[in-house]
């Protein structure tokens, strides 16, 4: 027996509430949509690295050494553990393309001379491999084939080991093992200076002088084996042949900063749709409360007609199901198709050849969940509210309230109001809890306007510290070995160079008991111009006489302060470990970096006085004769330009965080709207006999009018500052959560980001105000007044 | 009469409402029997505890002191199940001010209680049986008010309970409706034979009644037998 009526009442109130429910709807689909985006895109980008890796069997341990010959390969398969081996050759080049004059940095890696390569395969993406043997024919990295527009066929000229030959490219490519194309040292891709190029061995291997040789090794393990283990027994094996040390996936360079970046989306992708979701759930939950209150005299009919308190319970179960539903759907298909967009956003940014888009059940279930149980919370806690309550009393209209002059009043200023404007005062103050839950509900929807806003500042805040404080070269020059400081005097000389500042920059694995982080100790002198580390007020730092700083949060990884000691394990030449003490800390948005005087570090390393390179402050106009110069020199092995680090953190990490960014406002725009126009849609059918009869009154329209907008407005205006503090706060929660090797956003917001917040908030407000004036024209004064409530 | 069926007792019943810091004593030790069949009218000035002696006989509100017996089972501390299982399947309300679901059609207002009811009668028959089979599928915002109180009153009996509790059914309603009203409840009373209390402050009605019972701040202050039943449509006011 299924009581058809009720159902039938359910879909009639449900249309009646159409204009309260859709806004409901909006904000469930803003919440569940937000939750659907970012879960789905980094399901997917994690299930697409999965598949890519295993396609292309991604090797497990790496290392790379002078030169050792090919029948250590066999030694190196006997390590217990070791399941596969692919040895070859990896060459360093300067590349020119003809009509870029910019200096490109190759990077030049073997495959076998006949077939595919056992590990770390290639992923065609056009053409073919080389011909077995073929002395000038590579495959291309796709960013850098895409970033010159070229095709198969057309050529570039290689400086290997110094000497140039013309290369003709066959095919366009992409590894596992450098899905992040980052040339060492800088901190963002830059996909039209630094390529990787695949040749076949044994032309390459003669190009660097490994002939029967190798100068790099890949292995994976066999199952359950730990990394360790087998680096230890490899150490030992190819350390007399120089090996810098073997790394395991977790540090190899590619696959680390693609891990940090999917970290980093996680936690940050992952806080955002948590407070949008937590707001809308908030929200939701006042809403419904307040919508199923109004009923509360329906409530007491059915239980005067013998319904039980669990059926009545399932009826509004049913009707806020039915309005989860309407909104939730929309918000899956939206937050999929933006997930998709998203994801694949992020396919191109990490240079996945394919995306493998998910969205996983759980994603969809927990957000429309959540969203559910807190709507089904509201509705269950009014329902049982109006069911406590005996059927008769619930039945007649709530008692009178018992109204109070207001504060003001009390204060003795009411005979600067008039008696419309102590209404809405006192409106407010008798309900000081609703009113409450109003302005938390429009304050909540002002403070997620306010996320995405933020992002954008902290990003360009970022950006201004970092380049324009910071780091000011225009160009960074990077020997092949340490050299003697001469030769920085030598490229000031050059024309067209304003300024030269000599750096020294060594590998190295920094240690505090268990704790340990691979970064570089920068050297630089003091009073540099063009590379300065700052404090935590922007101030330039003074390179203490001994000592290394830190970056904050890597000391605060380290678990170090000032003073403590670390141990220093070098990754070049004799590999010496020392003990160097911590001088202090410095603030750095971007990467982890330990800093030293140069000659401190010089010392430390037991060398004299010897750079790795230079920053170069250099005339714009002579730019193009400057780098022909540089290529000339051949023991400068790169050169890398600020602008273009700029401009590849904003077309990349910068432009995907932006767009994620841009959708979350939209979102939190609706569900901004959706929160005002129910709270002025509520107040009105609360208010709506007493307006009535003040109309019967003779009062204008206008005036009763005022007294209900005049309560949305107070109501409004309280919120929008209590938004700004809690907009603040969530800004914070989200560069907490953004932090982490790769960069940290500054808690920085701009007055305009308070000012798109409350702007948008306004406008809601007004939008809800003249829909609310509309209903307020149509009220129908005898029929308000002949039926109670 | 001795060999009449007690529908409901009372013994001592008392009502103290609180309204902030006042207390309204609504029904002060009331003692009262109604019989199987027969047609109540309490009469009474409005205040003086007419409506919430029919809550507490209907379950929609319990007692501060006393007991009350519908037949032998006691409701005086009926659980909330138990009173939605009273209500349900033996009493008919019917209010002043109609509480009809607006959403819902005068046919479907009716099938809202017919469907959980054990024997009911069809929607269609109740609603034959207050002369408004013509209006079934109208909204209650579409009758006139002796329309939707019409509606109630076939919501109220298609249940075929055992008690039929009227709260002012005529009190919104000009004298010829209200008669049609009347004339309603007396041949529902009259051909299914159940127990029927209504409320009224309103004399000329007293007429119709089995017996009068004269409530008054709180108290029983008289009880009548009438000797003749008047027919409604001879009563005007």
């Amino acid at each position: 027996m299924r009581p058809r009526a009720l159902t039938r009442k359910l879909l009639r109130d449900l249309w009646n509430l159409r204009g309260q429910a859709l806004a409901i709807a909006m904000v469930i689909a803003g919440g569940v949509a937000t939750w659907v985006i970012s879960y789905s895109a980094i399901d997917s980008l994690v299930l697409t690295q999965d598949a890519f890796y295993r396609e292309s069997r991604f090797a497990e341990v790496f290392a790379t050494l002078k030169r050792a010959p090919k029948r250590l390969e066999e030694r190196i398969a006997d390590i217990p553990g070791v399941a596969e081996v692919e040895t070859r050759t990896v060459a360093l080049a300067n590349l020119e393309v003809e009509g870029f004059a910019d200096p490109i940095r190759g990077l030049m890696v073997s495959i076998p001379d006949q077939g595919e390569s056992r590990l770390n395969r290639l992923f065609l993406r056009s053409g073919r491999l080389p011909a077995p043997r073929a002395p000038d024919e590579v495959v291309v990295s796709e960013p850098f084939a895409e970033a010159h527009g070229f095709r198969a066929g057309d050529t570039l000229d290689a400086i290997i080991n110094g000497r140039r030959r013309t290369l003709t490219m066959v095919g366009v490519g992409l590894s596992a093992e450098y899905v992040y194309q980052i040339a060492p040292g800088d901190l963002f891709p830059d996909y039209e200076r630094y390529a990787i190029l695949w040749m076949r061995e044994e032309p390459l291997s003669a190009a660097q002088g490994t002939q029967d040789a190798f100068n790099d090794v890949a292995l994976t393990l066999e199952q359950g084996v730990q990394p360790q283990e087998v680096i230890d027994r490899l150490d030992d094996l190819l350390r007399p042949y120089g090996s810098t040390g073997a790394i395991a996936r977790a540090d190899q360079a590619s696959h680390k900063y693609l891990e940090q970046e999917i970290d980093g989306l996680r936690s940050s992708a992952g806080v955002v749709p948590v407070i949008f979701l937590a707001v809308a759930a908030f929200l939701i939950n006042v809403v419904i409360a307040r919508t199923v209150d109004q009923q509360r005299d329906q409530v007491a009919v059915l239980k005067a007609f013998g319904y039980g308190n669990r059926a009545i319970g399932m009826h509004y179960a049913g009707l806020i199901l039915l309005i989860v539903a309407v909104g939730s759907l929309p918000g899956v298909l939206a937050g999929a198709w933006a997930g998709s967009a998203l994801a694949e956003l992020y396919r191109v940014f990490f240079r996945f050849p394919y995306l493998h888009y998910v969205l996983a059940p759980e994603v969809v279930i927990t957000g429309v969940g959540i969203t559910a149980g807190a709507a089904l919370l509201g509705a269950l806690r009014a329902v049982r509210k109006a069911s406590r309550l005996p059927p008769a009393e619930a039945m007649r209209p709530e008692p009178p309230m018992v109204y109070r002059a207001s504060v003001v009043e009390r204060a003795g200023l009411q005979r600067w109001f008039d008696q419309p404007t102590r209404m809405v005062m006192r409106h407010l103050e008798r309900k000081p809890g609703k009113a409450l839950l109003s302005v938390l509900g429009i304050a909540m929807a002002g403070a997620i306007l306010m996320v995405g806003n933020f992002q954008e500042d902290a990003i360009d805040f970022m950006l201004d510290v970092q380049f324009g404080l910071a780091q000011r070269q225009d160009l960074t020059v990077t020997f092949v070995e340490p050299t003697g400081r001469e030769a920085v005097l030598e490229l000031a000389g050059i024309p067209g160079v304003f300024r030269a500042e000599p750096f020294r920059s060594v590998p190295v694995q920094l240690r505090v008991g268990h704790r340990t982080y691979r970064t570089a100790i920068q050297g630089f002198e003091n009073r540099g111009d063009l590379y300065r580390t700052l404090d935590a007020r922007l101030r330039p730092v003074e390179f203490p006489p001994e000592g290394v700083l830190l970056t904050d949060y890597l000391g605060e990884r380290l678990g170090v302060q000032p003073g403590d000691w670390i141990t220093v394990e070098v990754q070049e030449g004799a590999q010496p470990v020392r003990e160097v003490q911590v001088a202090g800390l410095v603030s750095e948005y971007v990467g982890l970096s330990a800093y030293m005087h140069i000659d401190a570090l010089n010392r430390l390393m037991q060398e004299g006085p010897v750079v790795s390179g230079a920053f170069l402050a250099v005339d714009r106009a002579q730019q193009t004769r400057l780098f022909a110069e540089l290529r000339e020199r051949p023991r400068i092995i790169g050169t890398s330009q600020r602008e273009v680090g700029i401009q590849s953190f904003e077309e990349t990490m910068g432009e995907t965080l932006l767009v994620f960014a841009f959708v979350n406002t939209l979102l939190a725009g609706s569900i901004a709207f959706g929160v005002v126009y129910n709270a002025a849609r509520i107040t009105l059918s609360e208010t709506s006999r007493e307006l009535a009869s003040l109309r019967v009154l003779g009062f204008t329209r206008g005036e009763v009018a005022y007294i209900l907008i005049g309560e949305l407005a107070v109501l409004t205006l309280l919120a929008i500052p209590v938004g700004f503090v809690i907009g603040y706060w969530f800004c914070a929660v989200i560069a907490q959560a953004f932090a982490s090797e790769l960069f940290r956003i500054p808690l920085i917001v701009e007055p305009s980001t308070y000012g798109f917040s409350a702007m948008i908030v306004l406008a809601a407000a007004v939008i809800s105000a003249l829909l609310m004036g509309r209903k307020l024209y149509h009220l129908d004064l005898v029929a308000v007044l002949k039926t109670r409530e | 009469m001795a060999e009449r069926e007690a529908v409901f007792r009372t013994e001592g019943l008392t009502k103290i409402y609180r309204v902030g810091e006042v207390a309204i004593q609504a029904l002060r030790g009331v003692d009262v029997t109604f019989y199987s069949g027969e047609f109540v009218v309490l009469l009474g000035a409005s205040g003086g505890g007419k409506s919430t002696l029919l809550n507490i006989l209907g379950g929609l509100d319990t007692a501060t002191e006393g007991r009350v017996f519908y037949g032998p089972q006691e409701l005086t501390h009926a659980s909330d199940a138990e009173l939605t299982d009273y209500r349900r399947h033996f009493v008919g309300f019917v209010f002043q001010f109609y509480n009809l679901i607006p959403s819902l059609t005068a046919r479907e207002n009716v099938a809202i209680v017919t469907e959980i009811a054990r024997e009911p009668m069809t929607p269609e028959e109740a609603l034959r049986l207050v002369e408004l089979q013509h209006r079934l599928d109208h909204f209650p915002a579409q009758l006139s008010g002796g329309e939707q109180q019409r509606v109630a009153i076939a919501r109220a009996i298609a249940k075929r309970p055992a008690v039929l509790l009227c709260d002012e059914p005529t009190g919104a309603l000009d004298s010829k409706t209200g008669v049609v009203v009347l004339e309603a409840l007396a041949r529902v009373n009259e051909e299914l034979g159940t127990t029927t209390v209504v409320i009224t402050h309103n004399a000329a009605i007293a007429a119709m009644a089995d017996r009068v019972i004269h409530l008054s701040d709180g108290r029983i202050t008289g009880v009548e037998t009438n000797a003749r039943r008047i027919p409604p449509s001879e009563l005007s006011w």
